[in-house]
């Protein structure tokens, strides 16, 4: 048996470099005769271009060029697309206003793109930008979600109404008629919060056209390098497939928000051109990552739910309306739709479930998947209100859930917004919180914070997701323009040594550690044999990126059918080797064997001899290297239930959280170090959501909350020491692994916990994030109800 | 940032010389506010005069019955240092809670109260010890010194030197933070010195105000309980996205009932 194989708690071998500083980011990356540029950026909400004059910034020192929307439309370069064609009701595609490179004819957010200053220092492009004239004629904004579709302006022009598509889901009159028969009937209406995804490195790209070789190469801040070689291939045209490497190297942190093409790597790349072959780099500082990242959630959103005398849940109704902001992202339009209405089931058996949403443009930032995508809306949604319907019916919350909760003897489980459930044991990972929280004693806890003058509250979100996305065929049925398979390669070199490459991308998740584990396991040979290679488009087979939780249930089923098939080959080897039938060969702990005897041959027997082939199969290829695709059969379904414990200052309104318990089914954990690491981050981020985080835009489209003085992060303080338990798995389906996927869980079901908590707290529920005024202001209404507004 | 002339000179006579005549200079303490001022374009000086290398404003001796802790003294010299944990604790668990920790290895005293940032802790600190404010040119009270939001009493050509600070009979400042920033929404600090009460509060108005009412009430009584029936107005507060103004006035009698409690 391998020693660090799966299961392993093995060290992240990517850390060494990350906490002696010798990560190599984008913007530690310095190219012969680099040029710098600066977007300069739009800073009305809304307003017509009438004309941009670059004269004087182009006589100033340094500069090479400046460049604008009609340059881009001189050369013809296409616009900026979103993959994903959702469908409104009537049938009709949804509308996408155009999203040029370069703002064309009006700047639609505060932060759009206008021209781009390239000169040879970075100061000097500064100074330049600011000698851009551009005359601006101010439109009326249409800032405010809940005023998009009144608003007295439109966002495209182009579009009718700022109305992108108005898409449902589900039985409307199945679930009007339950509605019809429900002993009780449970309403809330609640925002889901814009965030900012706020990754510790900005994003950043360098763009080289090599005229010699006509070639391009572009290295940049992504999650996905393919996609990106793809998108600025196939739609931009601003290179060539063939002929564009991108690289993606050490990246500081994604969250969703380096899986989009944005226009400022396309116009580095561009740019290089139009300067005769100068690298040209670009690297946004903190107020451009605020303003230009696509940003997440902001969702408004009515929601029903039916019950019966029992509370048993008969039907939900959902209305919600989300913001897309000035531009359709690259995945925007699936986010609040195909990762939002599929989950409205939760863990519950609700027979029958309608979801309708309308997406609106706004003239603030494009809004995007952000960690979690869709499903943390959902999740917060169905745990908001089947914690109200507890309260109503006076019913325990964790019993309501109980009773409605998939039986674990019904998988593999139709739900009625499209997902099968294929795995879960939703009792037992509600149980092992309840137990390790002691659920039981919670009045007595509450009445010694009582008794200090403090209000304890306690909280629980039972939180489902769909990950390792996903089926070609079904997201193609649903409108998505690619597959969403993954391949790797697994190569032997002479001395036994191996390279993985995988087409995924690590920007945190710990991939170098986790694949390496894998591949070590099922090839039998030490992990420390094994590197991880990835962020590559000219080194790594071809590959759809990371994010959705996707990589290990995913890419790493695609390396473990690489190994698989090198296992396979090995065994004609050894057959030939021992004069054995390959029928007769068995494989285990890097040991190929005839069955019965206790001869064998090593696989790093078999590897040289795949090299130095002098005595081998006859008909059979020489070398240990095999390339393997995966299109997974479902999605992956993590769940698992999360309970927050914290009190709150009524003096103030200050909440704290006490306790935090986590209990995930992942399936099978690979290097369950890594898992817990993933789930802590998560639970920052999803506190940080319900506590602290807003990205709060006033009425002229100006960002408030555009630095860290404003924009509340989550810090180490803010955050208790959290109890998290990965054990309780039911492996997966969908994957040979049985992995699942544990990215993005923490932030999909921890706000819900946090807020159920303040809730059971104080009485009331308050939106989020749950600020302490926002709190006080419902203390002071609950404990005078005249005074409330 | 743009371009400027730098100076470092070594005494506050050759500052005060490189001030003179120089509309457009400006002085550096650590740095905190302005460095990025500078770097995000927002300020264009012609010359900037760091007062870094000046041995004169540095340090905090024991004097007249109080401290006197120089211009340059950073945060977490005052929050470290046995003088002022021993005469004024209050002084250094405000001092050590500015910021984080390299805010409070650069930032200093002088820096913080010449910018006067309507939500920096120290002015509160001043006012309600009484202390003393020394410059190039002149002493004055701290509370004639702070003028308005991001003013000072300090004139063109003058440099802020020390600030003398009496010893109190008790003290305690109490801060509810801005949960971004971590600046005071509200910050108390309530002293009581031979002179009387004072209560100067931080973050809640245009400037650092005293709390006239709230020092009659604890005057005769000097505890949390005398403060029960002192209401504090909303209308000259401040109002934003972190806190209303309403918030801020109920912050700020909270925030003085537990200095008072936490002064003993």
């Amino acid at each position: 048996m391998v020693e660090k194989g799966i299961g392993a708690r093995v060290l992240r071998k990517e850390d060494q470099r990350f906490i002696t500083g010798r990560g190599r980011y984008t913007d530690d990356i310095n190219q012969h005769g680099q040029a710098h540029a600066v977007f300069l950026r739009s800073p009305h909400a809304h307003a017509r271009i009438r004309g941009i004059d670059t004269s004087a910034a182009e006589a100033m020192p340094g500069v090479l060029a400046v460049l604008t929307g009609e340059d881009v439309k001189a050369d013809g370069l296409g616009n900026l697309v979103c993959g994903w064609l959702v469908k409104s009701k009537d049938g009709s595609p949804m509308h996408m206003g155009p999203h040029p490179l370069l703002a064309q004819e009006k700047a639609r957010y505060v932060g759009d793109r206008v021209a781009v200053i390239v000169a040879e220092t970075l100061e000097q492009a500064h100074d330049a930008a600011e000698a851009v004239v551009v005359d601006y004629e101010e439109l009326g904004p249409v800032v405010a979600l809940e005023r998009a579709h009144d608003a007295g302006s439109l966002v495209h022009d182009e579009i009718a109404s700022n109305l992108a598509y108005d898409w449902e889901l589900g039985d409307k009159a199945a679930v009007d008629a339950a509605f019809g028969r429900a002993a009780h009937v449970t309403r809330i209406d609640l925002v889901n919060n814009r965030l900012v995804p706020n990754a510790i490195e900005p994003r950043a790209a360098i763009g080289h056209y090599d005229p010699g070789m006509d070639h391009y190469t572009l290295h940049v801040t992504s999650q996905n390098p393919h996609v990106h070689r793809l998108v600025m291939s196939a739609f931009v045209g601003v290179a060539p497939e063939h002929k564009l490497r991108v690289v993606a190297p050490d990246v500081g942190g994604g969250f969703g928000s380096k899986i989009f093409i944005y226009g400022e790597e396309c116009v580095v790349l561009w740019a290089s051109k139009k300067v005769r072959g100068r690298p040209v780099k670009w690297t946004a500082d903190r107020s451009e990552a605020f303003l230009s990242d696509a940003h997440g959630r902001d969702h408004i959103s009515h929601a029903e739910l039916a019950l019966d005398q029992d509370g048993s849940f008969l039907a939900m109704r959902v209305n919600t309306k989300a913001n897309l902001g000035a531009y359709m992202s690259t995945f925007s339009s699936c986010i609040p739709t195909y990762l939002y209405g599929t989950l409205l089931a939760g863990q519950y058996k609700t027979p029958a479930i309608y979801c309708d949403v309308q997406a609106y443009y706004t003239n603030t930032a494009p809004v995007d998947a952000y960690r979690g995508a869709g499903r943390p809306e959902a999740s917060f949604l169905i745990e908001t209100l089947v914690d109200q319907a507890a309260g109503e019916l006076g019913m325990d919350p964790a019993e309501l859930r109980r009773k409605n909760f998939v039986p674990k003897t019904a998988f593999p489980y139709q739900t009625p917004v499209a997902l099968t459930y294929d795995t879960g044991d939703y009792e037992a990972t509600l149980d092992e919180a309840l137990r390790l929280v002691d659920w039981k004693g919670f009045a007595a806890r509450k009445a010694e914070s009582q008794r200090r003058g403090r209000l304890r509250g306690i909280g629980l979100s039972c939180y489902i997701e769909a990950c390792g996305l996903a089926p070609s065929q079904v997201v193609g049925s649903l409108g998505a323009g690619v597959g969403l398979w993954e391949s790797a390669k697994v190569r032997f070199s002479h001395t036994g040594k191996v390279q993985a490459l995988t087409g995924t991308h690590s920007h945190g998740q710990g991939h170098e550690t986790t694949f390496a584990q894998l591949v070590s396991e099922k090839l039998g040979i030490p992990y420390e044999d094994v590197e991880v290679i990835h962020g590559d488009t000219e080194k790594t087979p071809v590959g759809m990126g990371t994010y959705g939780s996707r990589s290990l249930a995913v890419g790493g089923e695609a390396l473990a059918k690489a190994c698989d098939k090198l296992v396979e080959k090995g065994k004609k080897i050894a057959a030939h080797l021992l004069e054995a039938s390959e029928a007769d060969i068995e494989f285990k702990d890097g040991n190929f064997t005839v069955a019965g005897t206790d001869r064998s041959k090593s696989m790093g027997e078999v590897v040289f001899t795949a090299y130095v082939p002098h005595n081998y199969p006859a008909g059979l290829e020489p070398g240990m290297e095999e390339s393997a695709f995966f299109d997974p059969p479902n999605f992956t379904y993590p769940a698992g239930t999360y309970v927050c414990e914290l009190e709150i200052d009524p003096a103030t309104g200050t909440t704290e959280i006490l306790r935090f318990v986590a209990v995930d089914d992942f399936g099978n954990v690979i290097n369950p170090m890594i898992v817990e690491g993933q789930v802590h981050g998560g639970l920052a981020q999803g506190i940080g959501q319900a506590l602290l985080e807003g990205a709060v835009y006033d009425e002229s489209g100006q960002l408030l909350t555009g630095s860290y003085m404003d924009y509340t992060m989550p810090r180490a303080d803010d955050v208790p020491s959290f109890e998290v338990v990965t054990a309780a798995g039911t492996a997966s389906h969908a994957n040979s692994l049985g992995v699942k996927g544990c990215g993005e869980a923490g932030a999909i079901g921890a706000p819900a916990a946090v807020i159920n908590a303040i809730t059971n707290a104080i009485g009331r529920r308050v939106e989020m994030p749950a600020t302490p005024e926002k709190v006080w202001r419902a203390l002071q209404n609950t404990q005078t109800p005249q005074a409330a507004e | 940032m743009y371009s400027f002339e730098y100076h470092r000179p070594g005494s506050v006579a050759e500052a005060a010389q490189l001030l003179t005549g120089n509309e457009d200079a400006k002085l550096l303490a650590g740095g905190m506010t302005y460095i990025p001022t500078l770097k995000q374009r927002l300020a264009q000086p012609s010359a900037v005069i760091d007062l870094g290398g000046i041995a004169e404003l540095k340090g905090i001796k024991e004097e007249a019955g109080g401290l006197t802790i120089g211009a340059m003294t950073t945060h977490g010299e005052v929050a470290s240092s046995a003088a002022v944990r021993q005469a004024i604790p209050a002084l250094a668990a405000l001092a050590s809670n500015i910021g984080d920790a390299q805010v409070r290895n650069r930032g200093t005293i002088g820096g913080s109260i010449s910018n006067n940032d309507p939500a920096a802790d120290y002015p509160a600190a001043l006012v309600a010890l009484g202390a003393t404010v020394r410059t190039s040119k002149r002493e004055l009270a701290a509370e004639d010194f702070f003028t308005g939001m991001f003013e000072t009493a300090l004139e063109e050509d003058e440099i802020l030197t020390a600030v003398h600070v009496p010893k109190p009979e008790k003290a305690a400042y109490s801060k509810f933070a801005n949960p971004a920033s971590r600046y005071a929404i509200v910050g108390v600090f309530v002293a009581r010195t031979s002179a009387g009460v004072r209560v100067a509060v931080t973050g809640a108005g245009p400037a650092v105000f005293r709390a006239t009412e709230m020092e009659q009430a604890l005057a005769g009584n000097f505890s949390a309980a005398a403060l029960d029936n002192v209401t504090v107005a909303a209308d000259a507060l401040n109002s934003d996205i972190h806190a209303s103004a309403e918030y801020r006035a109920h912050l700020v009698k909270v925030m003085a009932k537990r200095a008072v409690e936490a002064a003993g």
